[in-house]
This record gives structure tokens, sequence and C-alpha cells, in this order.
């Protein structure tokens, strides 16, 4: 018996230098929304994202076979995190991607550390993911509501829109974002003349739109997303809101909002975006591929699907690990400069910092195909777009 | 007025109090041999939800089938124990099973609360009241600080059984949660095969009669809701314990409706037909969870062919072939 | 001019106007509603997908078939009630002789069946459908501007509303039908196909829901889940206004939009509760509802 295990072991030893040869084996999992409200702007499209920047990395040449594989959440954080669970104790993923709504990301982000593997969030905007909650292994991709604040908050300010009425979603989120809003508004001169709070989500905001005209706003603050947005910019402007001289601020928006709204609707509209396909040579030549493979364009969470992706590849393959906090140094160590998003890096806690840029919505006369929709108004560098790390809250990245 | 028109077994006139049946007894020792060996050949973390929602699904099972009561807001009672124990392992620190124990006892509580009000009324008007009822504590799980609103209660520590044996690892919480379900449904088993499960079967067949025989059937109805609201949150302060995590899943009134479905699945009435019908149920959940909203079509179909073809469930289906109560 | 609790009154009249169009939708629906418990004793958990079947089946209309607004409100009930006689013919007809509740369970089995089907096929994003050009912008009110087509929702519904009332209770027809449900041999026993006006009665209240649909498309998104949440909130007001009154569904649709309207100026945050503090409390004062008959 001895020498039988004796004798195997030396067979398997001899086989060690092969398998160092061996293909490194990595799972990705992207864990969205594909039935519910965010499933246009994440769902298959994040996948299908990740599944181009495998092919771009060219995962087959580099001795590494990539898998793809997806679930869906649904918006809720007891199922993402049963996914989760299950996909690092069982299925043997590595890391995931993408994760929309707050809620469901902070669950999985607690279940990421715990395993040491990563999360790479393009789709959630909560700061918490990097402030209060932040994880070693959680890298937030794409944007943050500080950012959305910042930009379209500051922008809209500071070209006159001084006095801010919030519609407020009743939810986390909803407040984060609104109390973000609030705190730019205040520092860049405008003033808070009211705010009210809706159920989320909510089909009807006649009552509250009503509020709003009647509080005597320059501008209406949509703290809100998805279907809510939708909606209330719908009612907007069938009870002549923006007929008559106040505009709108949707705080968290969309390309595949503003498509579903219609320029007709939408026009006018200022949102803060990462990306967009038809921001220069680069960013059209990805998205006109997506479009091939997917059948619309991307939003900038497909795109942060793909850098982060291409990053965490990258990662792997230098280190030789998919242990999460030993990619999520190397992450972190090196900058990136990609076709998506420019020139950026990922800070100590978790945060990714690049450019965001604000956009207002073409009118019909202005648009010159279906997904003709934004012109761009100015563009915010990293370092002034996201919350600085220091005071953020962060507990591990302000000791180091 | 009753849901449960199933016909009584040639079994079931049988005095209560002679003991379980042997083969209950049998069915029961094939249960706990193959949950026991279960952790080897699933996911032990599956086979914990199936047993959560198996107590979850006893205990519905116990209002209506036992009690004729049709309750549309059980999960008032489910997810409310589920936040209760969660905040007391996240935030107080205590051990599982001292937070098990406190979500079970507010769920009495709030069972004690609605159904005060509840069983004044009867039929439909009883359900209606319990909706309302579980609408207004889902509302206020949406609004609350202690429960997170739509993040919930994340991250809940597992700790140490009596500051002892550490749970983290899913094996060693399986144990646990093995021993919490089997006793559970034991113990509703007993409460069924007593003098009280005969009164309340007499109230169920035929109230004005049970009233002109002097029972106070207003304290039975009672009794029973709040049995059935407590056993529910036993199952849903250890599923918020398995699972980390309470979240506004478990307080919603779909909720309630696939409890409602794994009864009737089963076979209301049934001692066994709410296990299997919540192991179908979370089963199909888990794996057809890649085809999206099929699911949601399926379980619709499951309700309509159940309430036209199969209103006793599989098991009742089973137990007229064999001709014993199940 | 005086403030009630810090609310001018222009706001107050406002949010009572909006208050009242959104009663409309709770007022067909409940009557829906009432019309086939009253009658029939179903309690039909279907109409909210029905409701959501009739906002899909005028997109559909139009996406496919070109047909407009104003085709599609005659033509959607007829569809959508055509498929509620089908479903009565095939499956609720067995359960008469049983408990209510299983009639419940079964019409909630369909909504299921319903709202998955059409979650797959459109997503849950809405579908877009314009305002009829006839009745797009608004009249101006001085204290809120009103737009053109929520007006019409509530002359539209208050139309339907009393025409429902009227036949029910004042014609023959409405006669045979309330004599039909309290006794339906002796009824029979006079010749009256009374499997027929049952079928007929339940296409007719779940055409109700399709003509809500209708009028919905253009305000709220077409969506799969329209129907979902709304359906609780309705039996909510069919159960405060009697579940078998056609007078209470009407009255109390309308009273509890107002209602819910001036919850969300004065306490927002209760707005979606109120309605089931209200049926709480009605339950335990007067079960049968307000208007509802102790039978």
């Amino acid at each position: 018996m001895k020498k039988t295990i004796l004798g195997a072991l030396t067979l398997a030893s001899f086989g060690l230098p092969a398998m160092a040869q061996d293909a490194m084996e990595v799972t990705l999992g992207v864990l969205n929304d594909r039935s519910g409200v965010y499933a246009d702007l994440s769902g298959e499209g994040s996948v299908v994202a990740a599944r181009m920047a495998v092919a771009d990395f060219g995962a087959a040449d580099k001795n590494m076979t990539v898998e793809v594989i997806s679930a869906d959440h649904q918006n809720k954080p007891d199922i993402a995190s049963n996914i989760a669970r299950q996909w690092y104790d069982q299925d043997g993923v590595d890391a995931i991607l993408d994760v929309p709504t707050s809620s469901t990301a902070l669950a999985v982000a607690d279940i990421t550390a715990k395993a040491n593997k990563l999360l790479i969030d393009s789709g959630a905007g909560s700061t918490s993911l990097t402030t209060d909650q932040c994880q070693p292994t959680t890298i937030h991709w794409t944007y943050d509501t500080a950012a959305l604040a910042k930009g379209t908050g500051g922008a809209v300010t500071a070209r006159g829109d001084k006095k801010w009425f919030f519609l407020t979603a009743d939810y986390a989120f909803g407040h984060s974002l609104e109390g973000e809003t609030m705190k730019i508004v205040g520092e860049s001169g405008g003033e808070v003349v009211g705010s009210v709070r809706h159920p989320f989500p909510a089909t009807d905001f006649s009552s509250f739109l009503l509020q709003a005209q009647a509080s005597g706003a320059d501008v209406i603050g949509l703290a809100n997303a998805g279907g809510d947005t939708v909606n209330a910019i719908k009612q907007a402007s069938e009870f002549g809101i923006t007929q008559s001289g106040q505009s709108l601020a949707a705080l968290l928006m969309f390309i595949t909002d503003v498509h579903a709204l219609g320029a007709e609707t939408a026009q006018g509209l200022v949102l803060t975006e990462a990306f967009y396909w038809d921001h220069d040579d680069k960013t059209r030549e990805w998205s006109a591929r997506f479009e091939e493979e997917f059948g619309s364009k991307p939003t900038m969470v497909h795109a942060g699907v793909y850098s982060g992706t291409m990053h965490y590849l990258a990662g792997v393959e230098a280190t030789g690990s998919t242990d999460g906090d030993v990619v999520a140094e190397w992450m972190k160590a090196n900058e990136f400069d990609d076709p998506l998003f420019g020139k950026g890096y990922v800070r100590k806690d978790g945060r990714v910092i690049h450019d965001m840029h604000l956009y207002e919505v073409k009118t019909p006369e202005e648009s010159t195909g279906e997904w003709d929709l934004y012109k761009l108004v100015s563009t915010i560098p990293g370092e002034e777009a996201f919350l600085p790390m220091e005071g953020s809250g962060c507990a591990f990245a302000n000791e180091g | 007025m009753s849901v449960s028109d199933i016909q009584p077994g040639p079994n079931e006139r049988r005095p209560a109090t002679v003991g379980m049946p042997k083969l209950h007894m049998a069915i029961f020792a094939v249960l706990l041999i193959v949950l026991a060996v279960l952790p080897l050949l699933v996911y032990p973390v599956f086979a914990m939800k199936v047993m959560c929602f198996a107590l979850f699904a006893a205990a519905f099972n116990l209002l209506l089938g036992f009690g004729g009561l049709l309750s549309f807001g059980h999960a008032a009672y489910f997810g409310g124990a589920s936040y209760v124990a969660a905040h007391a392992s996240k935030v107080w620190g205590w051990t599982p099973e001292a937070s098990i124990l406190v979500g079970t006892l507010a769920a009495a509580l709030l069972g004690l609360l609605i159904g005060a009000l509840a069983i004044r009324r009867q039929g439909i008007y009883f359900a209606m009241v319990t909706l309302a009822f579980a609408q207004m504590f889902y509302f206020f799980a949406l609004q609350a600080d202690f429960t997170g609103g739509e993040d919930g209660i994340q991250s809940v520590p597992r700790g140490s059984l009596f500051g002892i044996f550490p749970v983290d690892s899913n094996e060693a919480l399986y144990y646990l949660v093995l021993a919490v379900t089997l006793g559970g449904i034991l113990f509703l088993y007993r409460i069924v095969h007593s003098p009280f499960g005969q009164v309340l079967k007499a109230i169920r067949e035929n109230e004005p009669r049970a009233i002109s025989l002097g029972y106070r059937v207003n304290r039975y109805k009672l009794m029973v809701f709040v049995l059935s609201a407590a056993f529910a949150g036993l199952a849903g302060a250890t599923k918020s314990q398995v699972f980390q995590l309470a979240s506004l899943t478990d307080v919603h009134w779909s909720m309630s409706g696939e409890v409602v479905l794994m009864t009737l699945l089963g076979g209301v009435g049934t001692v066994f037909g709410p296990l299997l019908g919540a192991t179908i149920v979370v089963t199909m959940q888990n794996y057809l969870a890649s085809m999206g909203a099929w699911v949601t079509v399926i379980q619709g179909v499951i309700f309509v062919l159940g309430v036209l073809l199969f209103r006793e469930g599989i098991v009742g289906v089973i137990s007229k072939w064999i001709k014993r109560p199940l | 001019m005086f403030e009630l609790l810090g609310i001018p009154p222009q706001v107050l009249m406002g949010q009572l106007l909006l208050g009242l169009i959104n009663g409309s939708f709770y007022a067909v629906l409940s009557l829906g509603l009432a019309v086939i418990f009253g009658l029939l004793n179903i309690i039909n958990f279907s109409h909210g997908a029905q409701y959501m079947l009739g906002a899909f089946v005028s997109w559909m209309l139009l996406e496919y078939l070109g047909i407009n607004y104003w085709w599609a409100l005659l033509l959607v009930p007829l569809i959508v009630g055509a498929s509620g006689i089908i479903l009565e013919k095939l499956a609720l007809r067995r359960l008469y002789h049983l408990d209510h509740l299983y009639g419940l369970l079964l019409t909630f089995g369909v909504a299921l069946i319903i709202q998955g089907l059409f979650r797959n096929y459109y997503g849950i994003s809405g579908l877009p459908y314009q305002i009829p050009s006839q009745l797009s912008g608004g009249q101006n009110l001085g204290f809120m501007f009103l737009p053109n087509y929520r007006g019409w929702v509530v002359v539209a519904s208050v139309i339907v509303c009393f025409g429902t009332w009227f036949v029910i209770e004042k014609t023959r027809l409405g006669a045979y039908l309330r004599a039909a449900t309290e006794n339906p041999t002796l009824v029979g026993a006079f010749g009256i196909n009374v499997p027929l006006m049952i079928m007929l009665t339940y296409g007719f209240g779940v055409a109700l829901a399709g003509f809500a649909g209708v009028l919905a498309a253009p305000i709220y998104s077409v969506n799969p889940n329209m129907g979902a949440d709304l359906i609780i909130v309705v039996f909510a007001v069919v159960v405060i206004g009697g579940m078998g009154s056609i007078m209470g569904a009407i009255v109390t649709g309308f009273g509890l939009g107002v209602i819910e309207g001036l919850t969300k100026v004065f306490y927002p945050a209760g707005s979606a509760v109120v309605i089931f503090v209200i049926m709480a409390i009605v339950l335990m004062i007067k079960p049968e509802g307000l208007f509802g008959r102790n039978n």
C-alpha cells in the first residue's frame, strides 16, 4: 500500500512541471438584473461586454481559459447574496462583475470579502461601497452618487438654476443621491427650496410634480432611477412643467432611459455619465462592435464591465493568482489607459478614478439617429469628480 | 366555511392520543436519516433553505389545514422574526439560539396582535384583514430604520451556539437548522394530534356546533393563529441566521402567496404535504432560476392545475391512494 | 389666502383633482371586481393582470395593426372580456360549488401566468404609448395645469361607472342578473339561461378591467407589473366599499383616490398605507363594508 502511494506520488511529481504549463482557469460571474427595471442598462449586455473583454484580452493565447457565467439577482439582496455565496462555494467563480442596485452590491461585497475573491462593480451607485462599507476586495468601477451629484448638481447650479426642488425615491439610494446633491448645490451657491419623497417604486408622480411646480424652484432634481425617472419625466412633460420654464435634472440616468423616452420628451435634460458611445473614435469603434453582438448601443455600465474585466484579467495574468486581495493589489498598483474611459487608476479604497462627462439631451431636430441623443457639455476630471479618500470613512484605506 | 374539503381517510377517526401511527414514525425516521447525510450530497445552504421553508409551510398548514383559516399575510411573521433575529445577532451580538428565540417570540406577539383583530371576521374577510395588516407591516419595514429598508439587515454574524459551538461553517449550522426544523415540525405534529387539535377539527368542520358544545371558539382560533405565527417566525428567524441577511422579500405579499402555493401543492391538511411542497417549490426556483420569469409562469400553472385537479395536493392524492392519512 | 396646515389652497385643490383622477382608476377597477364578486361570488385576483392585458392589447393594436386609441377604447374591452369568458368557461365554472377561496387561488394562479408570460416577452421597462393628439395639451385652471387627457379619464370613468350602475340597478337585464345570483335554480326555471348570464357577467367585469387598462396606457407606462401592486389596493377599496355593492365600489373608488391624494400632501410617507389602515378599521367596525348589505 505504501509503495503504491509513493509510486503514485512520484509519478504525480513528474507531472507537476507539466501542470505548470496547463491553462489557468478563471471563472467570471456576471450578476445583475436580467428581467427587471435595470435589465436594459445591465442585463445580457454586460455578459456580452465581459465576453468581448475575454476575447480582446486574448485569453487563449496566454494559456488561460476564462469562462463567463451569469445570473439574475432580480434587484434583491437576498437572491444576490445566495447566488454569490453559491458561486464562490460551489461553482469556482473567481470574480463577480456588474451588480447594479446598491443593496445587492453591498451584500455581494460582504460575501466576496469573506471568500477572498473580487467584486468589480459597474452597475451600482452607492458611495458606501468605497466609504463606510469598503472592502479590500471591492472595486467600484463606473460611477457613484457623489460623482453624479458633482456633475449634474454642480453644473446645473453653476449655469444659473439656483433654486432646487427634489423629488426623491424613498429608499436608501434615493436618500443618498438626494443628500449628496443637496450638499453640492449648497457648495455651488444654490438653494434647496423643498423636497418630497415618493414611494419606491411609484407609477404616478402627478401629485409630487404639482408640489414641485408650486415651490417656485428653477430646477426639479430627480433623485431616483430607472422606471421612476422615466415616468416622472414623462408626466412632467404632460403637466407642462418643462414648457412653463422649470427644468429637470435627472440625477441618475442612462442612455437606455433616454432612448426609451425619446428625444422629444427628454430634450434638454442634463445628466452625468461616465461613457457615451459617440464620445470619440475609440468609443465609437468599440460600441459598433458591441452593437453588432448585442443589437443596441452600450451603456456606461456595459463599458465598465468591459474595462473592469480587461484590467482584472491583466492582473490575473501578471500575478498568476485569483485570490481577491492579490489581484486587487495589482489592479491598484497599475494604472490603465483604455479605449472606453481613457486614463484612470484604481484608488486604494477601491474607487476607480476616471473622467466623468456632463451631457445634455439633444432636441429631435439635432438628433440624426436613433441613438444620437447626447451632446457633450463639459468633462469633469476624475480627481474632482469623486469623493476624496481622506475622511471618507473607509477604515482600511485610511489607516495604512 | 373552510377550505379543507378533503374527505377524512379511514384512519382519521382514531382517537388522537393513541400515539403516532407507525407509518408516520417510519417516514420521520427516513427523513431524519436522509437529512443527516444530505450535506454530503447537496449544497448545505440550499438544503437549509428547503428546511426553513418546509417549517414555514408546516406552520401555515397548521392554520389553514387544521384551523381552516386562510391567512394572506403570513409573510409578516416570517419576515418580522427574520428582522428581529438578524438585529439581535448583528447589533446586540446575541448567540444564534437566543436570536432565533427572540425572533420567534416577536412573531408570536405580532400574531397575537393581528390575530386578535382578524379572528373577529370569517372567511374572505378574515383573509383580507390579514392581508391588510401584512401590507401595513411591509410598509413599516420599508420605512423603519432598524430594518434597513431596501438594503435589509446585512452581514449578520453567525456566532457560536450557546457561546461554545461555532456555527460559522455551513455544515455546522446545518445540523442546528436540522434540529430546529425537525423539532418544530414534530411539535406541530403533536399539537395537531392532541385534544387541542381535535377541538380545532371540530371548529373547522362545524363551528356553530362546537359553540353549542360549549367551546370558546374564538380562543381556540386565536391560539392556533398565534402558534402558526410563532412557528412561521421560527422558520424566518432561522433563515436569517443561515443567509446572514434579512430583507424586504421576506415580508412582501408574494412571499405570503408562495407559502400558500407550497402548502396547496403539497397537500393542505396533511402532515407531510407542506414539507414536500416546500421542497418542490424551493428546488424549482433554484434550478430554474436561469429561466427568469418562466418560474412565475410555472408557479401560476401549478396553482391553476392544483386548484382544478389536485385540490388535495400531491401528498393528499398519495394518501387517498394508500388509504392512510399522511 | 388662508393656508391649511401650511399648504396653500391652490396646491390643495390641485391635489384633490389629482386624487379624483387616480380615484377614477380605482373606481373602474373596483367596479369590475364588485360586479364579479357581488353577482357571481368570485374573487377575481387576476383583475390586475387583466388590467395590464388591456394596456398591452392597446399598445399591440397600435404597434402591430396601427389601430388608434379611440378604436382601442372599444375593441380592447371586447378582446379582454372575451379572454375572461374563456377563462370562466374553461376553469372558473368548475369551482362554483366549492368555497370562494378556490376561485381566488385559481385567479391568483392565472394572474401569475399572465404576468410571467408578458415579463418574458416584453421585459419590465415600460412601453411607450402616445396620448392621442385630440387629447394632448391641457387647460390652465389657475390653481393648476390640468392635462386634457387626465380630465378625459375622469369623464370617461364617470360615464362608464354610471352606465354600469344604471344597467345593473335599473334595467330589466340587471334585475335578471341580480335574481340569478340570489336564486339561480328558480331563475333558470323561468327559462333564463343562467350559466350564459354568469359567463357574460364575468366577461363584463373583466372588460371593465381592460377598459381601465386602455385609459392607463398613455399616462402610466405599459409594463407587465402595472397591475400587480395595484390589485392589492383595489381589493382594499372593494372591501371598504362593500364587496357586493356597485354604488359602494364607485363611490369608494373615487373617495379613496381623493383621500390618498390628500395624504400625499400632508403625510407622503403614509400614502401607500392609508388605504389599508382604513380597510382594517372598516373591517373591524362594519365588515360588510360602508355600502354593503349583510348577506
